[in-house]
């Protein structure tokens, strides 16, 4: 859309050498949408049942080896639960010769000893294992499974024993997050490197169920002076265990500058092979291409969907004439697209938005609305198929 | 243990948390860690090639001193950028 010469643009012509964006440093290959969880804030698509097809183990390894070419070095391999992968070691091995940096991102179910140590030797840099909270009965109720729990802290400890830098992820929310001083207890036994305390990112089925998840604003703060507190007792330790906070955007006046930008680092593949600038794009009512019908590097510099939000011509007011949006770009698309109907719209976060009264009415209903697990809608096939087009 | 200040003698190693490569397209060394990457500008990332667990801090300095013949006295440049690297975890004494 900005490329070189177009008579359309308001901008001058770049020279051809110049790339008027940034190099997809961060490419995140979803190997399947297949995973034994039902995770009620799944970040995969509501309709992921309408998708099935996936790519086969050289069209992966192609796309890689493109990728590295445009730039990228940090690869995840991720889903769904990318363990369901058969060929999932030699997509590693394969990876690690091009130079990546492979962050595996796991659930931890279906991982074993043997498993981790064939990783490793095919040059596996990293394991993130997830978890859904400290204490069994919570975890075990948002991940749909019984023994997952007991299986997480087992690889858990495995990971380290194992000599890989160990990244715990743990997704906060109202069920468990007045429990976080037991996550990070929990994280110090288990000696991680760094610690992800991250609120859920209301997207996908996120969204459905932001009412049983949005902490209240008094758990929110509660919860950060627990890790502030935690993090100065780790430095006083000399314990270089990192915990990185994140907070909702919910309870945000100014968005986030979603990806660092539409386009400019970040490039996820599908498991059907979509290319999307996020992994929640595909909600939006853009054309994004596939791989199998064009290069990484056509997808990335030329291809519509990718240009789609690139620059600043595409904004409305307020985010136009606002002197923040260099900033965080106008927020999140998808947030924009989902609360305001619009997805050039400014995101709803934002306190300028006209839609902003939508954020406001979410977080009074986390102060009155009671917990109820029954309530969850999980992430399953049977609940997809109510949301796929087929 | 050691308050930020380097020694001759010490013989630095990469923290096995990092790895350091050269990326072409940066142009310039980097150390990548679980989901990140730190792009060193060119002194550091020399310093950092240097940095294998058996060269101690002064065959490091040597090295370089006599790699760049111009820059003169590189002891405080090198051991400062050293004290800072372990400060911030990249390497271990």
């Amino acid at each position: 859309m900005r490329s070189t010469g177009s008579p359309c643009s308001a901008r001058p012509s770049l020279p051809t050498e110049v790339k008027p964006h940034g190099q997809p440093l961060w490419l995140l290959a979803e190997l399947t949408y297949k995973c034994p969880l039902q995770c009620p804030y799944c970040s995969n698509p509501l309709d992921f049942s309408d998708y099935s097809s996936e790519l086969s183990t050289q069209q992966w390894l192609d796309l890689f080896q493109q990728g590295r070419e445009l730039g990228a070095v940090q690869l995840g391999f991720s889903g769904g639960e990318p363990l369901v992968r058969q060929d999932l070691k030699q997509l590693i091995g394969g990876a690690h010769e091009m130079g990546y940096y492979t962050n595996l991102i796991t659930s931890g179910v279906g991982l074993n000893a043997d498993k981790m140590a064939d990783f490793r030797d095919a040059g596996l840099d990293h394991i993130q294992v997830s978890f859904q909270a400290s204490d069994e009965s919570v975890n075990n109720m948002l991940a749909g499974s019984e023994k997952a729990f007991q299986q997480k802290l087992n690889m858990a400890k495995e990971v380290k024993a194992q000599g890989y830098p160990m990244v715990l992820n743990f997704v906060t929310h109202r069920h468990n997050i007045d429990r976080i001083d037991r996550i990070i207890e929990l994280c110090i036994e288990l000696q991680a490197d760094y610690v992800e305390l991250a609120t859920c990112q209301y997207y996908g089925w996120a969204h459905e169920n932001v009412e049983q998840l949005l902490p209240t604003r008094q758990q929110l703060e509660h919860a950060e002076q627990v890790t502030n507190r935690y993090r100065q007792q780790l430095e006083e330790a000399g314990n270089p265990m990192k915990l990185i906070f994140v907070t909702p955007d919910y309870y945000e006046e100014r968005p986030k500058g979603c990806m660092n930008g539409w386009g400019q680092v970040f490039l996820t593949i599908t498991p059907d092979g979509m290319a999307l600038p996020c992994h929640s794009a595909r909600m939006l009512p853009i054309e994004f291409p596939r791989v199998t019908e064009m290069s990484l590097q056509e997808i990335w510099d030329q291809s519509p969907g990718f240009n789609y939000f690139r620059g600043d011509d595409w904004m409305q007011e307020p985010c136009r004439s606002c002197d923040e949006k260099d900033k965080d770009f106008g927020g999140c698309r998808c947030q924009a697209y989902m609360l305001a109907g619009d997805m050039h719209a400014a995101d709803p976060v934002c306190g300028k938005s006209p839609d902003h009264h939508k954020i406001e009415a979410v977080r009074q209903r986390s102060e009155t609305v009671r917990n109820d697990s029954s309530a969850f809608v999980y992430r399953n096939t049977r609940n997809s198929r109510i949301f796929a087009r087929g | 243990m050691n308050d930020g200040v380097i020694s001759q003698v010490d013989q630095p190693r990469l923290n096995p948390m990092f790895r350091f490569q050269w990326e072409k397209a940066q142009d310039c060394y980097v150390l990548l860690y679980p989901e990140g990457m730190i792009q060193l500008n060119g002194p550091a990332g020399e310093i950092m090639a240097l940095v294998d667990g058996k060269r101690s801090v002064a065959d490091i300095i040597i090295t370089l001193e006599q790699k760049f013949r111009d820059a003169g006295d590189l002891t405080e440049d090198i051991t400062g950028f050293l004290g800072d690297a372990y400060a911030q975890h990249w390497i271990t004494l």
